[in-house]
């Protein structure tokens, strides 16, 4: 569906917060902002709720730690029963370590491929930006005219003032 | 508050540089073509590789009997270079996530490079415990799978495959943080070339497109990594000294080795990073990122966790007169004046007594000076770990069976190898990734760190 933006670029991350500030204020649209690097705030400033990566987290690690419990005790005591050394089959002490390893591998691993999975990046991906200087220099954001009260001028005149190096109109279908 | 202390500290960053300054510093050297020196780096460093892998290939077909272990001494070379390796890669951990924990912005200038050498380090230890197993084809037998054999399960009670279970879990874990971080720098590699170049950068760096919504996800994501990352890098080189503090052997088995340990190696590490990084920022003009700042920091680390070898080894010896066990007092005698005494003093010097001039700002400050004394601590650590194993089994028991121990040229060469690999995968990893994280010092600027810090205080005082 093609949609109508407002491509607004910055040259300072300050500049782009307080301009994020202004359009939320506004109530417009904002369908996300691209910087070079992670900007101190600017989630709080666009109110993007905390991350819920953070659960899977937890629960590929507990998964990985309370899974690899169960299989060493369940190799040591109960599919096939060796005595080393005299030591009892089930002594949880033992399985702590090789536990606590894949407690973190698997947490590590949930986390990153469900980070991928979620803001979509795979190998080979086209990369949707709207401009090429975005990882070197500029800071983009971009905003939905999403209804007719929408006065593209006015919000060009405030954007300028806020120090925004260059406000430009774009019809697009791209999925950001 | 804090705006106020910033301004005071020296900048991150030195030479005023603008968001798209460090973007074209930091890929100058990976879009020139290499230098001399680099491609004589390079030949020195494969041919030490090819030299080690030689060396490999031999006493794989022959078998450890070439190799200079005895009876007695049945660890030696061969586990002292794992336990020297795998301690170097402590560093780049403790580097890219202890310190991102204590939100020690500075780590920004060293992180990328100390995580490489982490995974290079890391990739060297493990060569050494697969040679070990004498038949290294069947390392896989390490794994719990199901088999023919059964199944027969592995020894889950064994420290040596709590060992393969913390390196792999380490290596793997280093692995994904050094690429996580390293995506927002591929896409600027990306977004400044052209033809087979562009392909390939866009390949590796998963369309990334630096929506501030990815942002939000990925710094949650780091941090969780950095939280994983550290009770890690503590428990791997615990575990690896559970290899030795789970036997009976006196000078083995206490129970200061698991701190003792990780202090050791995070100080190796360092000492490691600190070789690297003078020589790199000096060949690739980084001088600006890696400032005299930064180096004065990782010195200051370094003279604590050498303060902390040096209380571990002082305990070592009360605990060993303290106990009153005749064979622990012997073995710690032994290090001091026996055969090896000249190992232990090399190692108290080394390790102990050279990097207490780091207390001065002024040595801290002199690239020069720091560089060898950083090697010094290199070759103490090393050291360290020769005496600990070697020194403790050579005189057993048993007088009779009392043995010395001399490395082969087998050994050596393999040794030489490790370090050929790691070396030529360095220098490799110099060429074709950005050695500063692009993404993570654009964060620190002077200019954009002083901003930021109103807008947020703006922001908050608009939200009260």
């Amino acid at each position: 569906m093609n949609e109508r933006q407002l491509l607004v670029t910055f040259d300072h991350a300050d500049d782009l917060l307080s301009a994020v500030e202004t359009a939320r204020r506004e109530r417009w649209s904002i369908v996300d902002v691209f910087t070079p690097y992670a900007v101190h705030g600017l989630d709080r400033a666009m109110g993007l709720r905390p991350s819920r990566l953070t659960w899977v987290c937890f629960i590929c690690g507990a998964i990985g730690g309370l899974g690899m419990l169960w299989f060493q005790h369940w190799v040591a005591a109960i599919a096939w029963p060796i005595n080393v050394g005299g030591k009892p089959w089930n002594s949880l002490p033992a399985d702590v370590p090789v536990a606590f390893e894949m407690m973190i591998l698997l947490a590590a691993f949930g986390s990153v491929f469900a980070l991928l999975a979620v803001s979509r990046l795979y190998p080979g991906k086209k990369a949707v930006m709207p401009s090429g200087e975005i990882t070197d220099d500029r800071f983009v954001m971009v905003i939905r005219q999403d209804n007719a009260a929408f006065d593209a001028d006015a919000a060009r005149d405030l954007f300028e003032q806020a120090g925004a190096v260059d406000v430009r109109e774009r019809v697009t279908d791209e999925e950001l | 508050m804090t705006a106020n202390a910033d301004t005071l500290r020296p900048p991150l960053v030195t030479g005023d540089k603008s968001l798209g300054d460090v973007t074209r510093d930091v890929c100058a050297p990976l879009e020139r073509r290499p230098t001399g020196s680099w491609w004589a780096a390079l030949a020195v460093s494969s041919t030490m590789l090819l030299v080690g892998f030689i060396a490999v290939w031999y006493q794989i077909a022959t078998g450890i009997g070439t190799w200079g272990l005895n009876k007695t001494v049945g660890w030696a070379f061969d586990i002292t270079n794992f336990v020297f390796w795998v301690g170097i890669g402590h560093a780049g951990t403790l580097i890219s996530a202890v310190l991102f924990l204590f939100r020690q912005r500075w780590r920004t200038a060293v992180n990328r490079s100390a995580e490489a050498m982490t995974l290079f380090a890391v990739t060297c230890a493990g060569i050494f415990p697969l040679i070990h197993m004498g038949r290294p084809w069947l390392f896989y037998w390490m794994l719990p799978y199901p088999n023919t054999r059964g199944s027969l399960w592995v020894n889950f009670k064994s420290p040596l495959i709590w060992d393969f279970f913390a390196i792999s879990t380490y290596f793997l874990v280093s692995l994904v943080f050094w690429y996580l971080g390293l995506l927002p720098d591929l896409a600027s590699i990306r977004d400044r070339s052209k033809g087979l170049r562009r392909k390939i950068f866009s390949l590796v760096c998963l369309g990334w497109n630096g929506s501030a919504r990815t942002w939000h996800r990925y710094e949650t994501v780091y941090m969780l990594l950095a939280g994983l990352a550290t009770p890690l890098v503590f428990s791997v080189h615990t575990i690896v000294s559970m290899d030795f503090a789970t036997s009976v052997i006196p000078g083995w088995h206490t129970t200061i080795f698991p701190p003792y340990f990780v202090a050791g190696a995070i100080f190796s590490g360092l000492a490691m990073v600190l070789t690297l990084m003078i020589i790199a920022r000096k060949v690739m003009s980084l001088e600006n990122y890696v400032t005299v700042n930064h180096v004065d920091k990782m010195c200051k680390l370094m003279l604590s966790m050498g303060c902390l070898v040096g209380l571990a080894y002082a305990t070592e010896f009360f605990m060993a007169f303290f106990s009153g066990n005749v064979y622990e007092q012997f073995v710690f005698k032994n290090r001091a004046k026996g055969p090896f005494s000249w190992a232990y003093w090399t190692m108290v010097t080394c390790n102990v007594v050279i990097p207490q001039v780091l207390w001065l700002k002024r040595v801290r400050t002199n690239l020069a000076f720091v560089f060898v004394i950083a090697i010094f601590v290199n070759i103490g650590m090393w050291f360290e770990r020769f005496v600990i194993i070697v020194t403790s089994l050579h005189r057993d028991f048993l007088p009779s069976s009392w043995a010395g121990y001399a490395p082969t040229i087998i050994e050596i060469l393999t040794f030489l190898g490790t370090f050929g690999l790691f070396f030529t995968c360095f220098l490799i990893f110099c060429r074709f990734v950005p050695v500063i994280a692009i993404a993570e010092v654009k964060g620190v600027l002077p200019a954009e760190k002083r901003e930021q810090d109103d807008v947020v205080e703006r922001s908050q005082e608009v939200a009260a």
